[in-house]
């Protein structure tokens, strides 16, 4: 038996599991997924809990449950990859040896590598949402604030959900706005980018619907530290700004053993060939979902789309012929803007987001770059269909790389006509 | 593709005003692309950081990240806000002439 090994049992390994189970004969190829955590965590759904909305029990699941009972899964931490030796060794000493390896040990946030941030005002002035305890403990704090200056801040790039803490300044502004108290509560956005987001023409226009959300952009701010109790942060060109309230998205990095295994770079994200997935390193290990260093965003999305693709070329690589390289970076995110509106963005490595419409061109139903209510309706019937149709590894009927049909480059004469 | 005149020599830009091609990279060049940024001069403290950026942009085929600097040049973080101010990582990239650090949205 040929063995395939899969690290991480998440959004991206989960996929990765379901899709090979479809496409390998079975009788040659032996398929095992590691994952030290049994809960399945839709990681989506967490940017509701803060403003007390979803359940928080219907985010988790038993990631047993979404993996193909012909899949051995093995809970337990992974000490060491020796890629040299092709084999994974497990906290308990077991060795697992592979022909392939497929790694997909996602990104988790490290605010300890920011000085102030994680220490003694962690959970009480300064809070996070990336996690499902961070998100549940900020409402609590949403609930029973009274007023003042809300920072959210980014702490580096890249982050998983790149638009999570634009969706996070627009759902408060409308909550504080429904308590009445908005015009009490400050929102600022500090961010290392010099704009709402890094793409010319999404972030002129999410920058227009920030502000006209009375929510102000601090751009090109690289946080170098936190003042926990003067409730400052600092940047390395010291600019400080003073918060009641401190939303932190810390640092992102890779998992440990990417570094501790030689097979990651600085934030110990793993390079890979943008198209294919095919570590630099190793022709027989690939990276799959957020822990690869390709240049889109850190997004299920990306990792459902990855995964479309990447099944039948594996099976083609394991019949000895070459990789096509057909992925192109595509990305979608809806991003909640407030009031049971969203705003969707289609885009990939070469195409920056335009307004537009989605999947239907001239039709729709989704709007692009622009607010809609269906776009909402969107971003919350998603959450059936990452449990039910994802997670089990089947098909939604939309082409994994994007189109330019309904794209509009000519927006700008369009919007001024209207 | 836009083109320019940067110290008497047309090269080929991007929208945002980055080198196309590493190539027509000089250190004239460096010097005009440096103003445009607001640097005034560079210093050796500069170059220190914008030639180990082209060497590793050699090696690697891309702009490095901050922390690639930060970890390879031995520059503290800190003076490289001092040295580029703003965004250092994208300002090292226009100034040694290579493309915009492939960031992630």
């Amino acid at each position: 038996m040929k063995k395939i090994v899969i690290l991480g049992a998440g959004t991206a390994g989960t996929m990765v599991a379901n899709h090979l189970t479809h496409l390998m004969d079975l009788n040659e190829w032996q398929i095992t997924i590691v994952d030290e955590d049994p809960i399945h965590y839709y990681q989506a759904g967490y940017i509701f809990l803060p403003f007390g909305v979803g359940n928080e029990k219907k985010l988790v699941k038993p990631k047993q449950e979404f993996i193909p009972s012909k899949v051995r899964m093995i809970q337990t931490k992974v000490e060491l990859i020796q890629p040299e030796n092709k084999k994974v060794i497990l906290q308990d000493k077991t060795i697992l040896d592979y022909d392939f390896l497929v790694i997909a040990t996602g990104a988790d946030i490290y605010p300890e590598e920011t000085p102030g941030l994680g220490e003694h005002e962690w959970g009480k002035s300064i809070h996070s949402f990336y996690t499902l305890k961070s998100a549940v403990a900020l409402a609590d704090k949403m609930k029973n604030y009274q007023g003042g200056r809300i920072v959210v801040n980014v702490v580096e790039n890249p982050i998983k959900c790149p638009v999570a803490p634009m969706e996070f300044l627009m759902l408060s502004d409308a909550y504080f706005t429904k308590k009445g108290i908005r015009d009490r509560v400050e929102l600022i956005y500090a961010t290392p980018l010099s704009g709402a987001f890094t793409k010319p023409v999404a972030s002129q226009l999410i920058g227009d619907l920030l502000s006209s959300k009375n929510i102000i952009v601090e751009p090109d701010f690289y946080t170098e530290r936190v003042e926990p109790d003067a409730k400052k942060i600092i940047s390395y060109d010291e600019r400080d700004i003073d918060y009641d309230l401190l939303v932190s998205i810390p640092l992102n990095k890779g998992a440990d053993v990417i570094g501790r295994s030689g097979l990651g770079d600085d934030l110990n994200f793993s390079p890979v060939n943008k198209h294919t997935f095919l570590s630099d390193k190793f022709d027989n290990i690939f990276v799959l979902g957020d822990a690869a260093n390709i240049p889109t965003s850190k997004a299920g999305s990306v990792a459902h789309y990855a995964g479309d693709l990447f099944g039948e070329n594996f099976v083609r690589y394991t019949a000895g012929k070459e990789l096509i390289e057909n992925f192109d970076g595509h990305a979608n995110c809806f991003i909640e803007s407030g009031y049971g509106k969203g705003v969707l963005l289609d885009f990939n490595y070469d195409q920056e987001p335009l307004p537009g419409r989605y999947p239907v061109p001239g039709i729709g139903p989704f709007t692009l770059l622009e607010e809609s209510r269906i776009n909402h309706i969107g971003k919350l019937s998603f959450e059936w269909m990452y449990w039910n149709i994802l997670m089990r590894g089947r098909k939604i009927p939309l082409p994994a790389n994007m189109t330019m049909a309904g794209k509009w480059v000519d927006w700008e004469k369009r919007y001024r006509k209207n | 593709m836009a083109t320019k005149v940067l110290a008497g020599v047309t090269v080929e830009v991007n929208e945002e005003g980055f080198l196309v091609n590493p190539a027509d990279w000089t250190k004239e060049i460096a010097a005009e692309l440096a103003k445009e940024e607001g640097i005034a001069e560079l210093t050796e403290a500069h170059w220190k950081v914008i030639d180990f950026s082209r060497q590793s942009a050699g090696t690697t085929g891309a702009a490095p990240t901050l922390r690639g600097i930060t970890s390879g040049s031995g520059v503290s973080t800190k003076e490289l806000f001092s040295l580029f101010p703003k965004g250092p990582a994208k300002k090292v990239a226009k100034i040694a002439g290579l493309g915009k650090p492939e960031g992630c949205v």
